[in-house]
């Protein structure tokens, strides 16, 4: 209960900030640039929609995982907005899941609504639906989870360090998590200590790259559903790890 | 039953950019404060006020020490249900309206949905907040608006015991006067009341004891009354009539003269002797007046005994 309220007010906060609407507004003049783009190219029209709407959605939507979620908790402790909340009957990690599910339903509202540009863009241009659109939609669907995991090591990070060292941190958790399959690779081929980093670096690093099916998408491959079980198993398993970490680091913590 | 017990609370900061000096704010501090009282913590700036009420709410951790709030723990939901608490430059989500705020903290306190308007409306009134203002955003609140937001998150959910930071600081005389008469209602209506502060009289007028700290250190604790009688009155003698003054001056005290009036503060133990002097000398007395020692006076006087020895 008490978590819902926090996510609520986590969701309204979000909602009232201009920055989230700029950065949507960016995600949507993407989308018509690829449509436009497409336009000029012949043959492989939906394949560049797709490839790059998807692009942008998840671009955007990370892009806000990251720039909210390094404030989460940490713009809370500095302006000293928890004194009001944790000294009420909320316990600490209540706190932390009721931020985490804010800025996740936000950012649910934002995909759903980037989403909805894309298809619209496809239907603009094939003036149908068709059976490889469901796929797109599971890509969508990916992206999502994309930034449900980028979400979850944003807060962790932003739960001991500053918003800056976060950010950065986070950023560089993305990008290495979007090479990741070279990263398994690397572990099985490389030897010595190279191999135990490699190995541990493929483990601890979220697998993102598994969660980027735009490029099989948007040649009209299909995604079968035992993908989309892992997948969101994974998703679920290494954002709840993230989350209890972040709790248990807040439990212990001082509020300045 | 004590609403507030503290057992050698104690706190360091660690301080400097390796955090490798450390600081202690608070000294090991042993505090009572019974069910029903006007409790003020007293003391300049920088005494440590704040750090106390900070390890009181669990905000902070102890060095050492522990605390009991209404015989339980902090740490217990369950206890905190029972508190409001006021911090220090009270700071809120700037992009809620008051109204939202309030309503938004009294789902967090487990006020029951079906009160919740109501209770909302009815502490907004109480502390004063205008009708047009409660449906602004509070970015544009002033400063001593967001302390009346501030007092009235910290008693929206009816608590037992209520912590109050520098509730007077940001207002204006009236705004003060209000929030004095609202915790003496608090009073009233059987909570308690634990409020910081540094302007003493804000204190005299209202609390039951108080505690005065400096400087991390607990200096006294008492009634008020005890405490500013404990200093001894002073008498304030006013007499007509130049011929005794030169006798009283000799005595080491301090005239001040107005044409033919003369008048003088004298400690009680030198009134007889200074009266006889007055007769001796045909002065004509016009008034015997008690001077009240003031908390003031006390506080200034137990800064004075135990400055010298610190750090
Ligand atoms: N977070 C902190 N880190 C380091 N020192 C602190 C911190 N908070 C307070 N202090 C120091 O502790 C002392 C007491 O501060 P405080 O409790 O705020 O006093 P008061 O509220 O009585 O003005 C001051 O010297 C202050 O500088
Ligand atoms: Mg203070």
């Amino acid at each position: 209960m008490r978590i819902g309220y926090i996510a609520a007010n986590t969701f309204r906060e979000a909602v009232r900030d201009r920055v989230l609407y700029n950065l949507i507004v960016f995600a949507f003049l993407m989308i018509g640039a690829s449509l436009v783009l497409g336009q000029i190219t012949i043959g492989v029209e939906r394949e560049l929609l797709v490839n790059l709407g998807l692009a942008a959605i998840a671009f955007f939507g990370v892009l806000i995982a990251i720039f909210i979620g390094i404030g989460l908790v940490s713009k809370e402790i500095d302006k000293r907005t928890v004194y009001t909340v944790l000294t009420r009957p909320v316990q600490r990690w209540q706190f932390i899941l009721g931020k985490y599910f804010g800025l996740v339903g936000t950012l649910a509202v934002n995909t759903f609504f980037m989403g909805c540009g894309l298809f619209l863009a496809l239907l603009y241009m094939t003036h149908k639906f068709e059976r490889a659109d469901i796929y797109v939609l599971i890509a969508i669907f990916f992206v999502f989870l994309q930034m449900v995991i980028v979400t979850s090591f944003t807060m962790l990070f932003s739960s001991f360090s500053t918003p800056i060292e976060s950010a950065v941190m986070a950023f560089c958790f993305f990008v290495i998590g979007s090479f990741s399959t070279d990263l398994h690779s690397l572990s099985a081929s490389a030897k010595g200590i190279v191999k135990v980093f490699a190995t541990i670096a493929a483990y601890v690093v979220p697998n993102i790259s598994a969660l980027n099916v735009s490029t099989a998408v948007a040649h009209g491959e299909a995604v079968a559903g035992a993908t989309v079980a892992l997948n969101l198993g994974y998703a679920l398993l290494y954002s709840g790890a993230m989350v209890a970490a972040a709790a248990l680091i807040f439990q212990r913590r001082n509020m300045k | 039953m004590n609403a507030i017990a503290t057992f050698a609370l104690e706190k360091f900061y660690l301080t400097g950019f390796w955090r490798k000096h450390p600081k202690q704010a608070l000294k090991p501090l042993t505090l009572e404060v019974p069910e029903g009282e006007i409790f003020g913590y007293l003391g300049p700036n920088g005494a440590g006020k704040t750090t106390t009420l900070r390890l009181l709410m669990g905000l902070v951790k102890p060095t050492a020490g522990s605390s009991k709030i209404l015989n339980g723990t902090i740490e217990d939901p369950a206890i905190r249900a029972q508190i409001g608490f006021l911090p220090e430059q009270p700071y809120f989500y700037d992009y809620l309206t008051a109204v939202e705020l309030l309503t938004y903290y009294a789902q967090l306190s487990g006020v029951p949905a079906g009160e919740r308007q109501r209770r909302v409306a009815s502490t907004l009134d109480r502390v004063g907040l205008a009708k047009d203002a409660v449906h602004t955003q509070l970015r544009k609140f002033s400063k001593g608006m967001l302390q009346r937001v501030g007092i009235a998150q910290a008693i929206l959910h009816q608590p037992k015991l209520v912590f109050l930071d520098e509730p007077m600081s940001g207002l204006d005389p009236i705004g003060r006067r209000e929030v004095r008469d609202l915790i003496a209602s608090l009073k009233d209506e059987g909570k308690t009341v634990f409020f910081s502060t540094h302007i003493l009289s804000d204190a005299e007028a209202l609390c039951d004891r108080v505690a005065i700290v400096a400087n991390g250190e607990l200096r006294g604790v008492g009634a008020v009354a005890e405490m500013t009688s404990s200093l001894g009155g002073n008498m304030e003698v006013v007499w007509e009539g130049e011929g005794a003054n030169e006798a009283i001056k000799a005595l080491g005290r301090e005239l001040r003269v107005a044409g033919a009036i003369t008048r003088s503060v004298v400690p009680e133990s030198m009134l007889n002797q200074v009266l006889d002097i007055l007769r001796a000398k045909n002065a004509r007395i016009i008034s015997v007046t008690p001077v009240r020692a003031t908390l003031e006076d006390y506080f200034l006087q137990k800064l004075a005994q135990t400055s010298g020895g610190a750090d």
